[in-house]
């Protein structure tokens, strides 16, 4: 009635491979932590189409504490942002060379 | 085609558009605001395969707290220009991403049952709550322990100055050395 189960995973597997993408290749810690942001969005969409595949709601409870670790995830995630940069001045991952010597 | 499939289609063309400019925009602002129409294309998605009350929270909590989050922190900070400069590491991440989603695309599509057409059906609110907190109420107590800790995690990270103070006493044993050397 809606779509093949297969299409759903596909959407699901690029918006993942976006947020891998994105998690790798910037230079900037925000970017980094909305790369996460991006993939947990697409284990949602898959989780969904899951439950919706096998009439189960054991899929959306578990969208559910997605979301819940999500939002933990990220409020210390930026957190720490904003804590590393009071300490170094800087959220570029390659200015972090304290611990260089 | 019916018309659910159709809109499926326009929804996906939404969120794979709206994140595609999200992971490539050098500005975080610009990204946060294209990922605003992310999720909301995919709290339409929630909604169409059945989960109007996580479509919901979608919208409250990523599009609502979390995006908004995210926009006041990166206020709170100063650009460096580096960080806006032409990056380096596209390459090896868009090879990376090409690898993963040919092997996921392959594992989905190798299984028959991906071809299997969905039917649909929604699970109402009332009925997804009550399964809940019947049958994953530890969970969710777990859930609400995890955001105690997250809190006092930031609480504690977020503390001013205090937090230092014992690093203060190790930095006047290294500056004199770097003091002297500064001066020599």
């Amino acid at each position: 009635m809606i779509v093949p189960l297969g299409h759903v995973f596909l959407l699901a597997g690029i918006v993942f491979a976006m947020g891998l993408v994105c998690l790798v290749a910037h230079r900037n810690l925000i970017m980094t932590l909305i790369g996460v942001e991006v993939m947990m969005n697409a284990a949602a969409i898959a989780f969904v189409a899951a439950a919706l595949r096998w009439r189960l709601m054991e899929g959306q409870a578990f969208v559910l504490f997605i979301l819940a670790v999500s939002a933990a995830e990220i409020s210390l995630g930026l957190a720490l942002v904003v804590s590393l940069y009071r300490r170094t001045g800087s959220i570029d991952p390659d200015r972090y060379d304290i611990l260089k010597w | 085609m019916t018309l659910f499939a159709v809109i499926f289609y326009v929804l996906g063309v939404v969120i794979l558009t709206a994140t595609g400019l999200a992971v490539t925009r050098r500005q975080p602002v610009h990204a946060v605001l294209y990922l605003i129409v992310a999720f909301l294309g995919t709290a339409a998605l929630f909604f169409l395969l059945g989960a109007p009350l996580l479509a919901a929270f979608v919208v409250i909590i990523y599009a609502g707290a979390i995006l908004v989050l995210v926009l006041f922190v990166i206020m709170l900070l100063q650009r460096s220009p580096r960080e806006l400069s032409l990056l380096s590491e596209w390459g090896p991440a868009l090879l990376l991403g090409i690898i993963f989603l040919t092997v996921a695309v392959a594992t989905v599509f190798k299984d028959p049952g991906s071809k299997i057409v969905l039917q649909g059906a929604a699970a109402q609110p009332r009925d997804f709550g009550r399964f809940l907190f019947d049958r994953y109420w530890l969970a969710v107590e777990i859930v609400s322990i995890l955001f105690l800790v997250a809190l006092v995690a930031i609480l504690h990270l977020g503390k001013k100055r205090e937090a230092d103070g014992d690093e203060d006493e190790v930095n006047p044993v290294r500056n004199p050395s770097g003091a002297k050397e500064g001066h020599s």
